[in-house]
């Protein structure tokens, strides 16, 4: 099965167990069971491959400009890191059918679960850093989801925030890590990464490298001083704290340090922080574990330690001791998850995972106490359990180890590490199950039904197995693994087996063995000693410094932005200004080339008349339907300028323009207060006014200075004019531009338009949906209405014009490709004559006339400009590539037809619809009931009384 | 004639920009629209002023055309930002309804007696 397929099917997959919900608990179980058992067997039909020492790859170019390539490749790493997620996961998910109660949501727990399998399986397949780097953020994001599952625990939510946060930023940490590396390579690609150990270890951004990298895996690890997230992510449901905190998520990090060990380890740096680090939380993850009373506190802080220890082989760097990383990532992962099914068992048997209130188990979950017998001692070190292996193997390397000059601290301190190991190991036996059977457990403890128990068992199983039978059953894996380790050169002499002879690990064995029975039988003793010393609460600490964070942010962006929007608009012109200053002053401006055009007093007319009616509305302002009939002097004048200075087709679109702006500002006035109150100080009136003269004279002398010098450039345009009449088949060289050689902008303006009146449509829907609507019934208009709405007069001229305007519409449209018009145009024209029957005959008049509806314009609009352009696909021409012909038809004379006309209709209908909606939507606030008359010319009369004495009547009256 | 249009384009971005600074709905729209008239005009007069000169290309005799490139893109323009003015207008009326009040700013920040 192809690499692409294995890491995108537990994603696929996360779709179905959502769905299947609805069909029983049963049937989402099984949809994720079957996923990932698909996964797995599409692993395993690669695993022969990887065995015989080839690499399986595959190979797509995403985005190659960026080095962001989707290469997948499996090496004996990754087949060990995704046998054991798939594997895992699948017994996984069958003990959460079970563990998870009714009231779960069980379809969303598969989903995440899924997501979070396929990102873990992306970052061990991943053959490019920047592909592992989505990956690893992907785990970040689906492990939140799944601590956090259950939303109505405050612990969860906060322990999901937290580890969200600690490995989000060792995340954030890791990118600028693997930027680097990619940097000094030349690649983001791993397999060209691994075969460059020389050159990242010579250059100098070795280090910063490195240490970037390995804040993301050891804040993913849980390594010393990040341990503290992964005991409060121990809220989540216990099947999660069995997958991600025992084989998957909290070994990203390790399979990372594994992945980059060819490159990064065997310097002196790599030794001291990884090694160091590994030691230290091993030591202190095995010291607190004795001490924890809740069950999966005490597995987490197990799991902590257990992760320190191979950290620590890895930082080791050599390669007996990688060899004894992978054996015990496999052992670790085994017992742990084992481990962690077990405290499941007894919290969902006992209701409780409090070991002071536990004890004496044994003799009601006989099966559960086997299981967690088998793995305890497994993980306390014991042959012939698998665990005695590895840690076998890990004391034996300490010894050989050196740390700055002393021969003595690595194996010392691993010594306690691993007696504490003992203890803790020890104590969830005796405590938990041996003992006497006590009578106040608060439910009724009995073993549960095989569903639940049969995942532990198997992995069980397991660790005994691979005690025994540890080369015929790991050796295989473990050898191929480690060889992906330490880069393909040939594996070191090692031997899995349990008796090596009389060697200093067998001793420190022994000692650690007795040393844990001894604390355990002191434990009393110790723990109140533990008690009393005085440590450091993480929690404490971590809410703190977030606090801390929180309010410093609140606090910048409180004064920044407090709301005030005019106050943004004013930095943000002033700084605009102020960028343009900057670049007129240090930057040189050429002399003036072009003769400017004289000035007629035609112009001079105009000129005065839109600087008047702008500084009138500068003064009137606040009377606001004045101010409306100024603006619309100014779009006047615009569109005459533009008539005057050869542009007809944009002074007929702005005049057009105009006049549906103006229905609409007016129609929106109806339902606004009709003045705008005084409330700036004078104080800022001038600052407002300094802002906006700097600005005016920026704008009009940066326009001034443009119009009078000539291109810098050659310009495209001469080629628009010589190829408009040839290649697009029109002489309106902007309506060719529109329609043919700008056609696509066109067509996403169009459908940008018809987004904007969709939008008005929803806000109208919405709006009208709430208490508005009883406010827009009870209102009372601002001015007297007449009795006669709809003038005889005005309703007659109307629908006079109204073919003749359809007509004028139909002229404009057709012209357009060889004399100013166009689609543009005249779908303004054309809603235009509509609006005139609505202000003359009134909406509902006008609406019960209606056939079609404005949605549908704007839909086909849309359509038939894009069939038009995929058209040009079946003459194997790029997406809307126009053709044009001529035809003569022997009575008429020779006209011409274009395609473009086609895409002009397009754009008609989606013109036409979008003005249409935006202002239908705007009367619908004016409905009222009684509305409908008979006939548009009715009149009424009570419309005519003025409303006060009417309101003081029924004053009286009541 | 450039000099008229240039300070016309001053006049009306000033204006603009003084009304969007306003603190009231209706005002900003108002300037908006202003500001939508000077920046059209702008990006048209970046392909230089002509007079008769249309962009309408005369089969029969050799004539001036000016640039045709800034005027298709202002027309859309024009056309762009009715929608946008059209949305914005629908914005501050479903504001104004829903909420009694036409004040841009937030309700806390009049409280609290910022920016006057």
């Amino acid at each position: 099965m192809s690499l692409f397929l294995i890491a995108a099917l537990p994603f696929l997959g996360a779709v179905f167990p959502a769905l299947l919900i609805r069909a029983g608990r049963n049937a989402a179980a099984s949809a994720a069971g079957l996923t990932s058992f698909l996964a797995l067997v599409g692993l395993l039909i690669n695993a022969p491959a990887v065995m015989r020492g080839e690499l399986v790859t595959a190979r797509f170019d995403w985005i190659p400009l960026l080095g962001l390539n989707t290469n997948f490749m499996l090496d004996g790493l990754g087949l060990l890191f995704a046998s054991l997620i798939l594997g895992i996961g699948l017994l996984i998910i069958l003990y959460a059918r079970f563990y998870l109660s009714r009231e779960d949501p069980m379809g969303q727990f598969y989903t995440y679960l899924l997501l979070f399998q396929g990102a873990m399986v992306g970052i061990v397949l991943s053959d490019n850093i920047l592909l592992l780097l989505i990956f690893w953020e992907l785990t970040s994001l689906s492990s939140f989801l799944l601590i956090g599952y259950w939303k109505h625990l405050p612990a969860g939510r906060q322990g999901a925030r937290m580890a969200l946060a600690v490995t989000g930023s060792g995340g954030l940490a890791m990118i600028g890590g693997m930027l680097i590396l990619g940097n000094i390579v030349g690649s983001y690609d791993l397999s060209v990464i691994l075969q460059n150990k020389e050159l990242i270890q010579a250059s100098p951004f070795y280090l910063p490298a490195l240490i970037l990298i390995l804040l993301g895996c050891f804040t993913k690890s849980a390594q010393f001083p990040f341990h503290f997230w992964l005991p409060h992510a121990m809220a989540a449901p216990t099947p999660v704290s069995a997958y991600l905190h025992s084989a998957t998520m909290v070994k990203a990090g390790l399979f990372l340090m594994a992945r980059m060990w060819p490159v990064l380890a065997g310097t002196p740096e790599w030794f001291y922080i990884v090694a160091t680090t590994g030691l230290v939380t091993m030591v202190i993850g095995a010291a607190i574990a004795l001490f924890k009373d809740d069950l999966k506190a005490l597995l987490a802080f197990s799991t902590v330690s257990h992760l320190g220890l191979i950290t620590m082989l890895l930082g080791f760097g050599t390669k007996i001791a990688a060899v004894a990383a992978v054996f015990h990532i496999i052992n670790h992962a085994t017992f742990k998850a084992a481990l962690f099914m077990t405290a499941g068992i007894v919290d969902h048997e006992a209701h409780t995972r409090d070991i002071k209130r536990l004890g004496g188990l044994r003799h009601l979950m006989p099966v559960t106490f086997t299981i967690a017998l088998i793995a305890a001692l497994s993980m306390a070190g014991l042959p012939p359990l698998n665990g005695f292996l590895s840690k076998e193997m890990m004391l034996e390397e300490t010894v050989h180890t050196v740390w700055n000059g002393s021969h003595l601290l690595v194996p010392g301190l691993a010594l306690i590490g691993a007696l504490f190991s003992a203890a803790y190991s020890f104590r969830y036996i005796a405590h938990v199950f041996l003992g006497p059977k006590r009578d106040d457990y608060p439910a009724h403890p009995h073993d549960p039904g095989v569903g639940m128990w049969l995942a532990p068992a198997f992995l069980v199983v397991l660790v005994v197995a691979i005690g025994f039978f540890s080369k015929a059953i790991a050796g295989p894996l473990v050898a191929i693994a480690s060889t992906a380790v330490i880069g393909g050169d040939k594996l070191p002499y090692y031997s899995l087996k349990l008796w090596h002879g009389f060697t200093p690990a067998l001793y420190m064995s022994i000692a650690a063995t007795i040393g844990g029975l001894i604390l355990l039988a002191l434990h009393r003793h110790a723990e109140r000693l533990w008690n009393a010393a005085p440590r450091p609460e993480a929690k404490v600490i971590f809410d703190a410094v977030i606090g801390a964070a929180t309010w410093a942010s609140r606090t910048l962006s409180d004064t920044l932005h407090n709301g005030v929007i005019s106050r943004y608009a004013a930095i943000m012109v002033a700084f605009t200004v102020g960028l343009g200053y900057y670049a007129y002053s240090t930057g040189t401006i050429g002399v003036p080339t072009r003769v400017p055009l004289p000035a007629t007093i035609i112009p001079i007319i105009g000129w005065i008349c839109l600087v008047g009616a702008t500084v009138a509305i500068m003064y009137f302002h606040r009377n606001r339907l004045l101010s409306l009939v100024l603006i619309g002097v100014v779009g006047l004048i615009v569109s005459m300028a533009f008539n005057y200075l050869s542009a007809p087709d944009l002074a007929l679109t702005q005049i057009s323009v105009e006049v549906v702006t103006m229905i609409l500002l007016l129609l929106s006035l109806n339902f606004m207060p009709t003045v705008t109150p005084v409330d700036s100080t004078n104080a800022r009136k001038v600052r407002d006014a300094v802002i906006s003269v700097f600005a005016g004279l920026g704008a009009g002398g940066l326009i001034y200075a443009l119009m009078l010098r000539d291109f810098a450039l050659p310009t495209i345009s001469d080629f628009h004019l010589a190829n408009s009449y040839k290649g697009g088949g029109g002489t309106n060289v902007v309506n060719v531009i529109l329609v043919d050689f700008r056609g696509f902008d066109t067509f996403g303006e169009i459908i940008v338009l018809g987004i904007a009146a969709l939008v008005i449509f929803a806000l109208t829907e919405s709006v009208l949906g709430t208490k508005v609507r009883a406010y827009l019934l009870n209102r009372k208009p601002h001015w007297p209405q007449s009795g006669d709405a709809h003038p005889l007069m005005m309703v007659v001229a109307t629908r006079v014009m109204m073919p003749i305007a359809l007509m004028v519409g139909a002229y404009i449209f057709f012209r357009g490709h060889n004399q100013p018009g166009g689609g543009f145009i005249a779908g303004l024209v054309v809603a235009i004559a509509y609006l005139m029957q609505y202000m003359a005959s009134g909406y509902t008049w006008a609406i019960e006339r209606q056939r079609f509806y404005y949605h549908g314009s704007i839909g086909w609009g849309v359509l038939i400009a894009a069939a038009t352009g995929v058209g040009a696909w079946f003459n194997e021409r790029p997406f809307l590539t126009s053709d044009f012909g001529y035809i003569h038809w022997p009575p008429l004379e020779e006209f011409e037809w274009a395609t473009a006309i086609l895409f002009d209709t397009g754009v008609f209908l989606a013109v036409l619809g979008a003005v249409m909606l935006a202002l239908d939507s705007l009367s619908r606030f004016a409905w009222q009931p009684g509305m409908v008359q008979e006939h548009a010319m009715d009149i009424n009369p009570q419309r005519d009384d003025p409303p006060e004495p009417e309101d003081e009547q029924e004053r009286e009256e009541a | 004639m450039e000099a008229l249009f240039a300070s016309a384009v001053g006049v009306l971005t000033a204006a603009g920009i003084f009304l969007i600074l306003r603190r009231r709905t209706f005002p900003v729209i108002l300037g908006l629209s202003l500001l939508t008239y000077a920046v059209n005009a702008f990006l048209f007069a970046t392909g230089r002023l002509a007079l008769n000169a249309p962009p309408v290309l005369n089969n029969y005799k050799e004539v001036a055309y000016t640039d045709p490139l800034p005027q298709a893109l202002v027309l859309t323009a024009i056309v762009i930002s009715f929608g946008m003015t059209a949305v914005i207008v629908m914005i501050a009326l479903s504001a104004y309804l829903s909420s009694k009040t036409d004040h841009i700013d937030l309700p806390l920040a009049e409280e609290a007696g910022e920016d006057e």
